[in-house]
């Protein structure tokens, strides 16, 4: 998958947290179902969101639990991808573990107004605010998180090295 | 150069002799612990064709999250749990034990120096024995169970010296509570913290143990206490043997060392909705309290119930409060019996639950409604952390719970260390 997103932004602030993303009573629903739970915090997203938008956060974004629904929820929205000032570190994770493409970038969040157009690619670090005609340069992706993100995946990965190893039953 | 708590065990877990923060590298798990997410994550393996664990003995499967099965799809998944464990050869399937963290470190699961990856964010608790313990989602908690090993970065650590001496009826919270207001809840993100200092190697493994869990709302990667004396007393009978010391270099390199004096320190009270939002209790006392919850692998342990117990003697819980407590672990609760101290909570109208995770993440035994406060000895919370976003949740001390479910209210729970 590419590493690189470009779409419309929405803007959160500092500290959102997993039970955000994704409140604890909604984790066993099917996703049709608790998509509507998303992000409560601004009710118009879970309804308005297109696919490739893109968020742009404040610090923290994601601290919390090691739910996975979290960022699943997001990637299942149809979300591009993030670009924060920092993560939840179990959460960023989990972003790259699922191949969702998120950033952390100081000074983003100045840097972008709701809705502007903003384009990031996690190889190069670059990130580029077309609507302002602004650019802003984050720490890039290391080797090892680009190939789980381009193989789709950490359970691609685990798949593939099953492969090479011939399959055995185990990995 | 001297190495750090995080850097010597990253380097051996990595077969190298030497690490220095900012490598990446790829480490291998002494101890894999996943709660009802296992269920998810083998289901995952069946699926790839993967039909065993990198090595049975050392991964251990928890019920804790829903026990005991609060609805028939809970239940469903916790047989499931069972079936697969069983297929998957786990050699520790501790099903009913309680909170998994309480129980690893109870059972002497867990030594200094190792590295243990958990389906819990809350899983640096360990660092209170000298483990490295760290958080993972499910996805890493599959690759984890297929291979026994996991990349990750070399963090930098931050090391906090609490000086000083607490005060009677202020506890290891406080101190956790403090922290995270004045350094903010990401002051160790993407980092490893030491605790060390007087304060700190007086405190109990218990005590050590709040703070360890709560490095996770630092954001810290790892939350290490240095394995000592007291360690090893605590160790040596659950593991019936030799108990390593581990600790950092003395010329090892911190990022940052944050000197604390705690001596001085009043009881703490983390406001709606952040675990940073903290205030001491005069500011915030006086706000009625509807749920008082004594629970969690945070607070639940048995100097949490010795102190509740202290507080709730010949006193009883208001009328129009309740207090649920809810042991961190099968085993507390036993101890807490035999201690007298759950006659003496339940004298007082406390309502004691079995335990597992219960109110702590909204699950269930003590879900909060609308316009609803609750006063938790728990570690996050997040608007609708409990239940209803529309519910305020303050966080606290055992002791702070035990006095607010006395007087309604948040009070200083000093006033309530003597008898009545």
């Amino acid at each position: 998958m590419s590493t690189r997103v470009r779409g419309r932004v929405w803007r959160f602030g500092d500290d959102v947290d997993t039970d955000a993303m994704a409140p604890w009573n909604t984790i066993s629903l099917p996703f049709e179902e608790r998509r509507r739970h998303v992000l409560q915090i601004r009710p118009e997203f879970a309804r308005d969101v297109k696919p490739g938008d893109v968020i742009v956060a404040g610090r923290n974004w994601g601290c919390g639990s090691s739910r996975e629904h979290a960022p699943e929820n997001l990637k299942r929205l149809g979300v591009g991808g993030v670009v924060a000032e920092s993560f939840g570190r179990i959460y960023f994770r989990n972003g790259i573990a699922m191949a969702f493409p998120q950033l952390a970038c100081p000074g983003i969040h100045a840097a972008c107004a709701e809705g502007d157009d903003l384009e990031f690619d996690v190889r190069s670090g670059r990130v580029v605010n077309h609507t302002r005609g602004t650019e802003l340069e984050a720490p890039p992706y290391t080797d090892q998180m680009l190939a789980i993100l381009e193989a789709g995946g950490l359970l691609e990965v685990l798949q593939r090295r099953r492969a090479a190893a011939g399959a055995t039953g185990r990995a | 150069m001297g190495m750090t708590m995080a850097e010597k065990v990253l380097a051996r877990a990595s077969g190298r002799d030497a690490v220095t923060p900012g490598a990446y590298v790829t480490a291998k798990a002494d101890r894999v612990m996943a709660h009802e997410a296992f269920t998810i994550c083998a289901l995952k393996l069946l699926k790839l064709g993967i039909e065993s664990v990198f090595d049975p003995e050392r991964v251990l499967v928890i019920l804790d999250h829903y026990f005991p099965a609060p609805t028939e799809q809970m239940a469903r998944g916790h047989a499931l749990a069972r079936e697969l464990s069983e297929r998957f050869a786990i050699r520790h399937f501790l099903g009913h034990a309680g909170i998994c963290h309480q129980v690893l470190t109870e059972r002497g699961h867990i030594l200094p120096g190792q590295l243990v990856f958990g389906s819990d964010s809350h899983s640096t608790t360990y660092g209170a024995l000298g483990a490295a313990g760290n958080g993972i989602g499910l996805t890493e908690m599959t690759y984890v169970l297929a291979t026994g090993e996991l990349w990750l970065r070399v963090p930098p650590t931050i090391r906090f010296e609490l000086d000083g001496e607490l005060q009677p009826g202020v506890m290891s919270k406080d101190v956790m509570l403090y922290l995270t207001g004045a350094f903010g809840t990401d002051v160790a993100q993407y980092r490893a913290i030491e605790y060390a200092g007087e304060a700190a190697e007086r405190m109990t493994i218990a005590s050590r143990m709040t703070l360890a869990n709560m490095g996770a709302e630092l954001g810290a990667k790892f939350a290490f206490f240095a394995a000592d004396e007291r360690t090893r007393e605590y160790l040596a009978p659950r593991v019936g043997g030799d108990v390593p010391r581990f600790g950092p270099d003395a010329d090892a390199r911190y990022e940052a060392v944050h000197r604390v004096h705690v001596g001085g320190l009043e009881p703490q009270i983390a406001c709606p909705s952040n675990p940073g939002n903290v205030k001491p209790v005069s500011e915030v006392r006086g706000v009625r309290v509807h749920q008082a919850f004594l629970g969690s692998c945070t607070n639940a342990r048995l100097e949490d119930l010795a102190v509740a117990a202290r507080i709730l003697r010949g006193r009883a819980v208001c009328d129009r409060t309740r207090l649920i407590v809810t042991p961190a672990s099968h085993q507390v609760y036993l101890d807490a019996t035999r201690a007298g101290y759950t006659e003496i909570l339940l004298e007082a109208g406390a309502h004691i639950t079995a335990s597992g995770c219960g109110a702590c993440p909204g699950g269930h035994n003590g879900v909060v409604g609308p316009g609803e406060v609750c006063l938790s000895s728990t570690n996050r919370n997040f608007r609708g952390r409990m239940g209803s976003p529309e519910a305020d949740i303050y966080l606290a001390s055992p002791a702070s719970v035990a006095a607010a479910a006395v007087a309604g209210e948040i009070v200083d729970p000093r006033e309530f260390w003597g008898s009545p």
